[in-house]
């Protein structure tokens, strides 16, 4: 098991995004809404660098009572992993892909010490 | 929230296709990708980065003048496009900030770099905003910038590069001049066949055409066909969203354009033209195939010119992979290839640099392919149609050869 080390919890804002290299891979670790999370850099579809793209809300129809569609909204509280190579999306939270919940980015495990935050590579 | 953006985005981000596909790399190593030819059959550059130096082969000088004066925006601009989704892929504009050797052929370099990067040894380029020029009301317009961009590509790109081919664009609002330029440029280097947009309004049975095909057959150069969409279709703009405008678009031009090829019996007049069908993926064709066969064995005196069923036609085509449908369902896929003799007919294509390209890895990992039809669809079927007459590229024979020379050291 490595414990790598990402950076000062107190220097990584909230919505930042660090990349930590990983013996010929990289880990892609966000902070949001006070906590880490930490994905593989390599998207389920073609390999591309899932943690290299942009972050952005998730995006929601807005469907009214009589079922007509009133326009789209972000949810701010789902952000979305983007990778650059085709925009494939994951949900920050979970890794989960946005559009088929059955296949998940890599997950790696966050341990917090000592005012660091590593990441736990089995 | 204010999330990080996306890498290489940055202000003043030191910009390499290279780091961009560094995971490409590492797929091209995990699976050997030195071992074999790997020939990409549809690349794509931004011809419209370059104008300035394309206008300046524009023959007639008024219509140079004027692209030169509207720095392009004399072509026909799409009603729109937004196959970026909105800065998820940055793939274009990042490339565009691109650093390159000072003195170098930005072209080239740009190109050999994305091919080194997924192990391709040879690519054939096209161009990007000119795959719409078929639709421009000025057929003057088509053949000038076709031919300036033709001259511009074999004399500029094709003569210094081995590496990159094309089959080059063919002005067929036009038809005598699609054939002069088929006898112009059909010998120069590294033109490997020629090139129909797919997204036009014009009957390609007609008999005006009937020399080009000839001449093509005659020279044993492929006739492809290069898909696109075009949202101002009056059945495109029945779809509101870019998904569905694409979707059907790519496959709904090549499939008018290959119906009516088949139909007015043109395999029985031009039984050894090669033709290959481009970037509208393959679903579509198991689709075509059964509809044609059916219709014909009710209509056969409709089509009296074919001899077999339209499928058996079909067999002997050729198709570009991307964007090969790979999302949950192995078994179409598998029966699919199965139906098109995808083993000596498929030919893998990357699309790069745009939104849906594929990478190599889209034929190497499917689980029901021998390695030799993994090969052949990669590289094999292209070097046959396109008679290259080379191997591997430079870089992969040199990691070859450090391989064996430490093995030997050992």
């Amino acid at each position: 098991m490595n414990r790598i080390y990402v950076a000062r919890s107190a220097e990584m804002r909230e919505g930042e995004r660090r990349l930590v290299d990983c013996d010929g891979f990289e880990i892609g670790v966000y902070r949001f809404d006070g906590r880490f999370f930490a994905y593989k850099n390599q998207c389920l579809h073609q390999g591309g660098p899932a943690c290299e793209g942009i972050t952005i809300a998730r995006v929601v129809d807005v469907i009214g009572a009589d079922s007509t569609f009133l326009g789209q909204r972000f949810d701010e509280s789902d952000p979305h992993i983007v990778c650059p190579w085709h925009a494939w999306e994951y949900r920050l939270l979970t890794g989960e892909c946005a559009g088929d919940g059955s296949l998940r980015l890599q997950r790696y495990d966050i341990e917090e010490r000592d005012g660091s935050v590593y990441v736990i590579v089995p | 929230m204010n999330f990080s953006p996306a890498i290489g985005t940055e202000p003043n981000a030191d910009i390499d296709s290279r780091t961009m596909l560094k995971n490409a790399a590492r797929q091209a190593a995990a699976r050997g990708y030195d071992d074999f030819m790997i020939v990409d059959a549809d690349s794509h550059h931004h011809e419209s980065d370059v104008w300035s130096e394309i206008f300046a082969y524009m023959e007639d000088p008024v219509h140079r003048h004027l692209a030169e004066a509207t720095k392009g925006r004399f072509l026909m601009r799409s009603i729109g496009d937004y196959s970026a989704m909105s800065g998820r892929i940055p793939r274009r504009h990042l490339l565009r900030k691109e650093k390159l050797p000072p003195g170098s052929n930005g072209e080239v370099v740009r190109t050999i770099r994305w091919m080194d990067a997924m192990g391709v040894d040879v690519a054939c380029l096209f161009p990007t905003p000119m795959l719409g020029l078929g639709l421009h009301p000025n057929v003057h317009t088509e053949v000038q910038l076709s031919r300036a961009y033709n001259r511009w590509l074999t004399e500029r790109v094709l003569a210094e590069e081995p590496r990159i081919v094309s089959m080059l664009y063919l002005p067929m609002n036009d038809p005598a001049a699609a054939l002069k330029m088929v006898e112009e440029f059909g010998d120069k280097k590294g033109v490997v066949g020629f090139m129909i947009t797919s997204t036009r309004y014009k009957a390609l049975y007609e008999n005006a055409y009937m020399a080009v095909y000839r001449a093509l057959e005659e020279r044993n150069q492929p006739l492809a066909f290069h898909s696109a969409t075009n949202w101002a279709d009056q059945s495109m703009c029945l779809t509101n969203l870019w998904i569905g405008a694409h979707a059907l678009g790519f496959p709904w031009f090549n499939m008018v354009h290959l119906t009516n090829w088949v139909t007015n019996g043109l395999p029985e007049r031009f039984p050894r033209l090669k033709l290959i069908w481009i970037e509208a993926g393959i679903s579509w064709i198991p689709f075509l195939m059964q509809r044609l066969d059916q219709h014909y064995m009710i209509r056969t005196s409709e089509v009296p010119s074919l001899k077999r069923l339209p499928s058996e036609y079909m067999r002997e085509m050729y198709f570009a992979s991307q964007p090969l449908e790979t999302v949950r369902n192995t078994e179409a896929l598998e029966s699919t290839f199965h139906m098109i003799n995808a083993e000596t007919q498929l030919l893998w294509s990357s699309d790069f640099p745009h939104w849906d390209m594929d990478l190599p890895s889209v034929i190497y990992d499917l689980p029901f392919l021998s390695e030799q039809a993994k090969r052949n669809i990669l590289g094999e079927n292209s070097r046959r149609v396109f008679k290259l007459d080379y191997g591997l590229s430079a870089p992969k024979l040199a990691r070859r050869r450090a391989g064996e020379a430490a093995t030997a050291a050992k």
